[in-house]
């Protein structure tokens, strides 16, 4: 199996670099790009897939030519189930691609767009295998920086720039977190082998402690977790929506990944990781939702909820913690099922509502919500399938958010009645949490879906709006599709990600707890059902009958006009008005003044809490700390000699004056 | 031979403390041209008693030491000073008193650490290691304290010379050619900091190195 998957970066690599060779000739590089991705990715689907169903375990030894070990490649379940994400979701988001890059043929050059969206697939493939320190931090940074490029595709822009260059900061940031990692357990194994990471000396309990934090901040830097969350809604938008798709979807798991492989090395879990995990995921879901409701730009708005549902996947890792830790193997399995489960899941519906976001941006050239509306008309498949992933993200039934969700929340209410008190209160606090991330994600999207797709349109970019053509439309169904099936069917989900979170809680499958799935898959098809049914009455009762439109009733107002429709804004005021303390805003008012008011404006910047008030006074406080160490920096000759003959007298006296102490 | 090579010794220390005390330009170049005679002369006087080397490499690297240090480089410093038209006059940043004050502080210290600095063989003299030292700390005391970029080149060369002294103990380890090749990097050196001398005056009138602060960044 390790074989066909290292088969399919070397199609990944091979293709890449044919486009980037056919870079003056954009047709041909696209056509090499996407054919070497989709085979790729087809051939890694079915290995992973297979790997993952088969329980196969397989480690892969080679010289590498420095003095720094070995390359060793390794598949787990855990590696196997990642795996199948990132080929299935890449595949999918390649064929988007193909037809969203369309649009851009003859304006400029396609190569980087591509060259660099397969390095960054291979690069993850590799991430996902490698079990050795140096080569998986190689591969992180390769992934780091093709995404970089990616983002700042359109680089003549200068919002672009400027975030490609914030996400650069934060990932290189976030990196130098894992290098110290690397270099305790490094030092503690005396290898960088993650074998002997696990088969050597355990680290001490104060090592694994500080290794935890050092992982959560750098994988959680690509992650997103709040606050150092911030590069992704600035990059987001500013990609190409088939990036958005992929780095939303797969890179940010990433950080998943690398946390959950972190905390295979580092022995048994203390209960405060769980603990701090919990916090984590309760702070980050809630910030991230909350932020979410205040955006206009409808991929900001996507990548704020990406922030949300790292929240929900940290809370169930965090449970699973806490249930590893009292060696409670039911609620660890939940824990960690759930969160694995919602990586999938996320992966899938927000490349969806990525991919829909990118046909929206395709159709009318603008990502700003208020300016759109009655979509649905235009667009009716983009329309249906961004409905589905907005059921989805909102972890409501039939669909697969929901299935993540729901282990969640039985691994909390589990946690909460089988813990220790102190303990099982945190585990408690998770539910709350959830619930209310839930109901704001639902408003959310109510917002989102309603004031894009409903409505009447409101400026006249709609009116030229057009469906998606085909290689952009098929993904979206399929995506769609699988989103459906998981959720009708969340026996089969479960049993993927079963393996590793079996792996991860070192403990079977609790049948009991896994019992209400079947009762999921009841209720799924009893409203799946009831949706058709509905559908099929309605088509029924309209059957010989005329169907004319006409503009919604005005109440009697005889010159209505799409301007007094609900606004994005005006309908989430009530929902945030309670949260306005935690989002700094900056209103510009001016007017209307006088008896006899000519002009009125009003503006409303609402910015992120966390870059404003956490990072940017944290990072001030550190340059100034910094700035005081540059006296010695005084650019004279003389002072630096000083420095040094001073360094060798002090040195001279000291071994001197040890040498006759002794 | 023994007291001739302190005898040298002792030049070289007096001439530290006379770089150091000077207040002209050219007198420095002069004693530092005279610690280079005698530096030249020291292998002659230390290893043609009692020790066998072959006498041929002490001939080369007397007349290399000799041509180089006591000739070629005081040339080519006074003939920068004469070109780059400076002052003639040391600029010291330390007064030229509390100057002589901290040599003579490096030169007890010097003395303090060739008492407890044990090396793999006993020195040939008392002397030896404590002028050794002194020489270095006062090239780096030089250094320090001038502003001046020719009174640099005094003190790197200062440094040499501690360096050189120090090698005299270890003359067997040490092959005569390694010497040789650290002499020919000193002149290089030395070369390259004239020529660069000379293009700093050229643009900018002066070669103050205390004004080379405004290139930090």
């Amino acid at each position: 199996m390790l074989g066909w998957i290292g088969l399919s970066i070397a199609l990944l690599i091979a293709s890449a670099l044919g486009a980037a060779v056919a870079f003056r000739a954009d047709r041909s590089s696209l056509a090499i790009g996407t054919t070497g991705s989709i085979l790729a990715c087809v051939i890694g689907a079915a290995a992973s897939i297979s790997a993952l169903v088969s329980g196969l375990e397989q480690s892969f030894l080679a010289g590498w030519p420095l003095p720094i070990g070995q390359i060793h490649l390794g598949l787990d379940s855990l590696s196997a189930f990642f795996l199948t994400c990132i080929f299935v979701i890449s595949g999918l988001v390649t064929v988007y691609g193909a037809g969203y890059l369309q649009a851009y043929i003859g304006k400029r050059r396609l190569a980087p767009a591509l060259t660099f969206f397969n390095l960054r697939v291979a690069a993850m493939v590799a991430l996902v295998i490698a079990r050795d320190g140096i080569f998986f931090l190689v591969a992180w940074e390769i992934m780091s920086f093709a995404s970089f490029f990616l983002v700042t595709f359109e680089n003549e822009r200068e919002d672009v720039r400027r975030a490609g260059m914030t996400y650069l900061i934060a990932s290189q940031l976030g990196v130098a977190f894992l290098f110290a990692m690397f270099a305790l357990l490094g030092h503690n194994a005396g290898s960088f082998d993650f074998d002997q990471f696990t088969a050597g000396v355990t680290p001490s309990a104060s090592l694994a402690g500080i290794c935890f934090l050092l992982a959560v901040v750098g994988f959680g830097t690509k992650a997103g977790f709040w606050p150092v969350h911030i590069w992704l809604p600035d990059a987001h938008p500013a990609a190409p929506s088939h990036v958005s798709a992929l780095m939303s979807g797969v890179m940010i798991k990433m950080g998943i990944y690398g946390l959950l492989r972190t905390l295979m090395f580092l022995g048994n879990p203390p209960a405060w990781w769980g603990t701090l995990l919990v916090g984590i995921g309760i702070i980050t879901g809630i910030a991230g939702v909350l932020h979410a409701l205040a955006q206009h730009d409808l991929k900001r708005l996507l990548a704020y909820h990406s922030v949300e549902n790292i929240g929900i996947i940290a809370l169930g890792m965090g449970i699973g913690l806490l249930g590893q830790s009292h060696r409670n193997t039911t609620v660890a399995f939940l824990g960690y099922a759930g969160a694995l489960l919602h990586v999938l899941n996320h992966g899938l519906f927000k490349s969806l509502l990525f991919e829909g976001a990118g046909s929206i941006v395709h159709a009318t050239g603008t990502r700003d919500i208020e300016s759109l509306g009655g979509l649905y008309r235009r667009m009716p498949i983009t329309g249906l399938t961004f409905l589905v992933g907005s059921v989805a993200i909102c972890g409501l039934p039939p669909l697969n958010g929901f299935v993540s969700e729901w282990l969640v929340y039985v691994g909390a209410f589990q946690g909460g009645a089988d813990l220790p008190v102190s303990w099982g209160a945190t585990a408690i606090a998770a539910i709350p949490a959830l619930a209310l991330i839930g109901a704001l994600a639902a408003a959310c999207f109510v917002k989102a879906f309603g004031v894009v797709f409903l409505g009447e349109a409101r400026t006249s970019v709609v009116t030229n709006a057009h469906e998606a053509g085909g290689t952009m439309r098929w993904p979206m169904i399929i995506t769609a599709l699988l989103c459906a099936a998981i959720g009708i069917w969340p026996t089969g989900a479960v049993q993927l990600v079963a393996p590793a979170a079996q792996l991860l809680s070192r403990s079977a499958p609790p049948v009991e707890a896994l019992g209400s799935l079947t009762a999921i898959t009841r209720v799924a098809t009893m409203l799946a059902g009831l949706i058709l049914v509905l559908a099929i009455v309605r088509k029924v009762l309209l059957r010989g009958r005329e169907v004319s439109q006409a503009p919604t009733w005005g109440c009697g107002y005889a010159l209505p006009t799409p301007r007094m429709q609900y606004s994005a804004a005006s309908f989430v005021e009530p929902l945030l008005r309670p949260f306005m303390a935690l989002i700094p805003t900056r209103i510009r008012r001016d007017g209307p003044n006088g008896f006899f008011p000519f002009k009125a404006t009003y503006e409303e910047h609402l910015g992120d809490a966390a870059g404003e008030r956490v990072l940017a006074p944290a990072s001030r406080a550190f340059i100034q700390a910094l700035s005081r160490v540059r006296i010695i920096q005084q650019g004279r000759v003389q002072l630096y000699l000083v420095y040094i003959a001073a360094t060798l007298v002090i040195l001279l006296v000291w071994q001197l004056a040890g040498v006759t102490g002794r | 031979m023994k007291d001739y090579a302190d005898l040298l010794l002792l030049l070289v220390a007096v001439s530290n403390l006379y770089i150091v005390a000077t207040s002209r330009l050219n007198s420095c170049v002069r004693a530092s041209a005279i610690q280079g005679a005698a530096l030249a002369l020291l292998p002659l006087v230390l290893w043609t008693s009692g020790f066998n080397v072959q006498l041929f490499h002490l001939a080369v690297i007397c007349a290399g030491t000799l041509a180089i240090k006591a000739i070629v480089i005081p040339i080519l410093v006074s003939r920068a000073i004469r070109e780059a038209n400076v002052r003639r006059e040391v600029d010291p940043s330390v007064s030229l008193h509390s100057s002589v004050l901290l040599a003579g502080l490096l030169m007890g210290i010097s003395f303090w650490m060739s008492t407890v600095l044990v090396l793999p063989r006993p020195a040939p003299t008392m002397l030896l290691v404590p002028v050794a030292f002194a020489t270095l700390l006062t090239g780096f005391l030089v250094l320090i304290s001038r502003r001046q970029a020719i009174t640099h080149v005094i003190g790197y060369l200062l440094i040499e010379n501690g360096v050189f002294i120090f090698g005299q103990t270890l003359a067997r380890e040490v092959p005569f050619a390694v010497e040789l090749g650290i002499l020919l990097d000193l002149l290089v050196g030395i070369f390259v900091m004239g020529i660069a001398i000379n293009h700093i005056s050229r643009e900018f009138d002066h070669i103050d190195t205390e004004l080379l602060s405004t290139l930090k960044d």
